[in-house]
């Protein structure tokens, strides 16, 4: 490997930490505990400079938004403002126990109070929890409280139907919450086929789960009725908020008839990914759902806040406290930051960048959705598939030209599937220098196919075996 | 202020090359009924310097920990945070990347979570850990839930000795799966093995055990691991503190099957209660391998035979699976994972164990002096750690307020879960001074 592991930079009786000297008295370790104590521990003994060089070295071999272009499909990775940053970090807004009385984090509470009102205004729903802690454990949440509703009213209902361009949580969260999950095929524009949703619905069907614009950028024009048909039959519907970037000061899901969502602030509002997490997941209802929510929920009274811990119908917790607080700080403050106007006009250059990238790439790469798309589209490796290199050959290339690899494989319903999202906070710089490497790509595939198919040439480490990784597993030192 | 750069003249242009005039007309499809005719009722955007007057000015409000002396624990621990820790993590390769989907430009994360799988490992004794859970209840959560998948049983034994934040979230995530828990009490700070023991039964699927529980003592571990030896086919989660394996045996010495817990306390930030960090580790045994949630991150060769890392075994998780998934988990903790690798790192073999040593012995210091005070007793004196239960002739809440005017948070106040007395935690950052100031705060009230 590039950089050793940090366990191999270990000398016995190196040390990197220092403690101030024991002042008080030991007390004696001959109680209960005794037969509780551990021999011997195996951990690193290294020097501080050790553990900054080994993981600087790591921090070399990554790739971060700071880095350049991030145009994963349905990720929304925008840049992270510093200054979001900055805020997180203020000893009085984080250095703070989960248990202290509300009095003490006043000016937090003010601060999560003001995120839930924005956070329902910009998505016309009427109350909100911000516990979930990400987007796949708010579409848990919704869910739960989908069922706690329906057991409220005595209605049995046990499925949840998801389209075939889901994402690969929205199935997951509904067998988790104890539904069954009835898939629909998307129609030849990558909508929800209406005719397939009426012959899904019925008596049974306690929500649908829809992504709109869908994972193929498209906004699903019979929005109204879809959530009609499924309403007419007695069912609630859900909407997965990943991606709202695209239609922020454009459309609001309480106004498409949707009855509960999540946000991810990690995605529309600019909070950084760390690598995989943290996120957060909050969750919107309309009020008939807002009993349901977990507990506790953040209230005001007169100019003071605290939680109300009283919810005889909440689903419970969901998380052992009051969700990924640090992240909430960033996003309140990346809303403060662009404001209401701001907000429209993010969503308006994320649809901007993106098909300005769909309408430059659409020549050499096949789009299998000629319909109007919004902040995401999706391409198709086919074209470049029979000349010999795969939809995975073409992102491990892009790899060697400095530049991430869009979503690939997915959606589902699209052959060598080639996702690409933006941001809004590209230019046309960045953008023109991915169409420029989309290009060249195709026309290696073209002249020397074998230079795109053992890509990539330049990273850390080349192609991996990923089949000796899950038949071996190799998974700790 | 937003964070675009595209110019006008530049916007013209790509209007162009989509072949539309405004930035209005890609949004046509969008039918009308839904269309918004009306602004987004939220402010204007502010510059850096009025947003972070307004953050001070909240802020302000506050009292964090910093103003004050505080005894609270109860499963979020203020540990010290060494410095190398958020200057690392804060190195924005890190922190602004995604989840490592393509290996070859995200080694340094894949690594670190190598490095941290392997830590968790260590401290637990368990064959395998995943790459993180969202925090110690939902860890928890899963844990029993993966119990039941593996056990195809539905009943779970839930003591009332562990931390009630955590047996919440369980319920909650039981509620989905229709499990049904069986608690039992406790009749002073531990639970009686014997209990356990006349719980179980052919549908019991797994056994939950906190170490040291909510109260901070030891539970009879060697005799609950018996009972456990012999109902193989019951799965035997325990909840650990991890900061406390450096001193502590090893939950893989009672036989756990799966270990599950807050590793808030792993260099993490206090944070109001998030981003933590849910860990978990399992037995090295397929059957557990495969019903195991979250991401696995494996160590694997290239092309040119040099050695790498990759996430594997993914065909458990949402994105393949779907429906058949183990878990809908998909953002996890990772940066809060690296926090925690960095740590390990810095404590190492020796730091870990100094830092177990001196909260206990400040612990047991404080809990001595408060239990020469007339009036109060310390419940648990023969068995816990750096975590214990006072209990007093006053009330809690009384002593909580009146401790709170000389800047002092008394501990965790146990009416709340409808126990009596004071749960206070005791770390390596408590001074002498501090420790004295509150035994003396608390004999003159």
């Amino acid at each position: 490997m590039e950089e050793k592991l940090i366990k191999d930079y270990s000398s016995p009786g190196r040390r990197a930490y220092s403690l101030p000297p024991l002042e008080v008295t030991e007390s004696s370790l001959e109680n209960d505990i005794k037969d509780y104590l551990r021999d011997d521990l195996d951990l690193p003994e290294v020097s501080e400079v050790d553990v900054v060089r080994h993981y600087t070295a790591l921090s070399e071999m990554n790739y971060g938004v700071d880095s350049g272009i991030y145009p994963l499909g349905s990720c929304t990775m925008k840049y992270n403002p510093k200054r979001n940053e900055r805020i997180a970090r203020m000893t009085k807004l984080s250095y703070l126990h989960p248990y202290q009385e509300v009095e003490d984090v006043q000016g937090s509470l003010e601060i999560l109070y003001q995120l839930k009102l924005d956070l329902a205004e910009i998505s016309g729903m009427d109350e909100i929890t911000l516990q979930p802690a990400s987007g796949a454990h708010g579409e848990f949440t919704s869910l739960m409280i989908v069922k706690k509703y329906f057991e409220d009213r005595d209605e049995e209902r046990t499925k949840v139907i998801v389209p075939d361009s889901a994402h690969g949580t929205n199935p997951a969260s509904a067998i988790m919450a104890g539904y069954d999950v009835i898939e629909i095929a998307s129609n030849e524009q990558g909508m929800v086929d209406l005719q397939e949703l009426k012959e899904a619905v019925g008596e049974d069907t306690a929500a649908l789960m829809l992504t709109n614009p869908n994972t193929l950028g498209i906004f699903e024009e019979d929005i109204l009725e879809i959530t009609k048909i499924v309403h007419d039959a007695g069912g609630l519907i859900y909407y997965d908020g990943a991606n709202m970037n695209a239609i922020m000061g454009y459309a609001k899901p309480g106004e498409m008839d949707f009855d509960l969502m999540h946000f991810n602030l990690h995605k529309t509002f600019s909070t950084p990914h760390g690598g995989g997490g943290p996120g957060s997941g909050p969750v919107g209802v309309k009020d008939f759902l807002a009993p349901y929510l977990p507990k506790p929920v953040l209230k005001k009274e007169a100019d003071s806040y605290f939680w109300d811990y009283k919810r005889d119908k909440s689903i419970g917790k969901v998380h052992s406290f009051y969700g990924n607080y640090g992240v909430m700080l960033r996003a309140w403050a990346y809303i403060k930051t662009v404001g209401g106007k701001g907000l429209k006009k993010t969503t308006e250059n994320a649809v901007l960048n993106a098909n300005y990238l769909k309408a430059r790439l659409k020549d050499k790469y096949e789009l299998p959705y000629a319909e109007d798309s919004l902040h995401e589209f999706v391409l198709s490796g086919s074209k470049q598939k029979e000349k010999g290199a795969s939809t995975l050959h073409i992102a491990k290339r892009l790899l060697d030209y400095d530049q991430y690899a869009p979503t690939i494989y997915f959606p589902l319903v699209v052959k060598e599937a080639i996702m690409i999202e933006p941001t809004e906070t590209e230019n046309i710089d960045t953008l023109d220098r991915f169409v420029e490497t989309m290009l060249t790509i195709s026309r290696e595939i073209k002249e020397n196919p074998e230079l795109v198919i053992n890509a990539p040439h330049s990273t850390a480490v080349r192609r991996l075996d990923e089949t000796k990784a899950a038949r071996k597993p190799d998974l700790h030192w | 202020m937003d964070y675009i750069s595209n110019t006008t003249a530049e916007t013209e242009k790509m209007l162009k090359t989509i072949g539309v005039n405004a930035v209005e007309d890609l949004f046509k499809m969008i039918p009308e009924e839904v269309a918004l005719e009306e602004d987004l009722k939220i402010d204007s955007g502010i510059s850096e310097l009025e947003l972070m007057n307004l953050a001070q000015e909240k802020a302000s409000k506050n009292k964090s920990l910093a103003d004050q002396l505080s005894f609270l624990g109860a499963g979020v621990y203020d540990h010290y945070l060494p410095g190398v820790i958020d200057h690392l993590i804060s190195r924005s390769e890190f922190y602004t990347a995604y989840t490592p989907y393509q290996a070859e430009l995200s080694q340094g994360t894949l690594e670190a979570i190598y490095e941290y799988q392997s830590m968790i490992s260590e401290l637990t004794g368990m064959g395998i850990a995943n790459a993180s859970m969202l925090d110690g209840g939902s860890a928890a959560a899963e844990a029993v839930a993966m119990a039941a998948r593996i056990s195809r049983n539905k009943k779970i034994i839930l003591p009332e000795t562990i931390n009630p934040a955590y047996r919440e979230v369980i319920k909650t995530y039981g509620d989905g799966q229709n499990l049904e828990f069986v608690e039992i009490e406790s009749e002073a700070e531990i639970i009686d093995p014997a209990q356990i023991a006349e719980n179980i039964d052919k549908d019991t699927a797994a056994v939950i055990v906190q170490y040291p529980n909510f109260f901070g003592s030891i539970e009879k571990m060697n005799e609950i691991a018996e009972i456990i030896e012999e109902n193989k086919k019951v799965i035997f989660i325990v909840i650990a503190n991890p900061i406390l394996l450096g001193v502590l045996k090893p939950p893989s010495d009672y036989g756990a099957d799966i270990v599950v817990g807050e590793a808030q306390n792993l260099g993490n930030g206090l944070n109001y209660g998030g981003p933590y960090l849910g860990f978990m580790a399992c037995r090295d045994e397929r059957k557990m391998l495969r019903q195991l949630p979250g991401r696995i991150v494996g160590k694997t060769t290239d092309v040119d035979g040099k050695e790498g890392f990759v996430l594997t075994l993914q065909t458990r998780e949402q994105h393949i699976r779907r429906e058949k998934a183990t878990s809908n988990i998909c953002t996890n903790e990772a940066l809060n994972a690296l926090m925690a690798t960095i740590y390990l790192a810095v404590m190492g073999k020796k730091g870990l164990k100094e830092v177990g040593n001196q909260s206990y012995h400040k612990a047991h210091y404080l809990a001595e002096k408060i239990d020469k005070i007339p009036g109060f007793d310390v419940a648990n004196k023969n068995n816990f750690f750096h975590e214990f239960v006072v209990k007093s002739v006053k009330k809690s809440e009384e002593i909580k307020t009146q401790l709170a005017k000389d800047n002092i948070i008394a501990g965790y106040n146990l009416d709340k879960i409808g126990k009596e007395g004071l749960l206070i935690a005791v770390t390596e950052k408590k001074t002498k001074e501090e420790l004295d100031k509150f035994a003396e705060k608390l004999e003159v009230l």
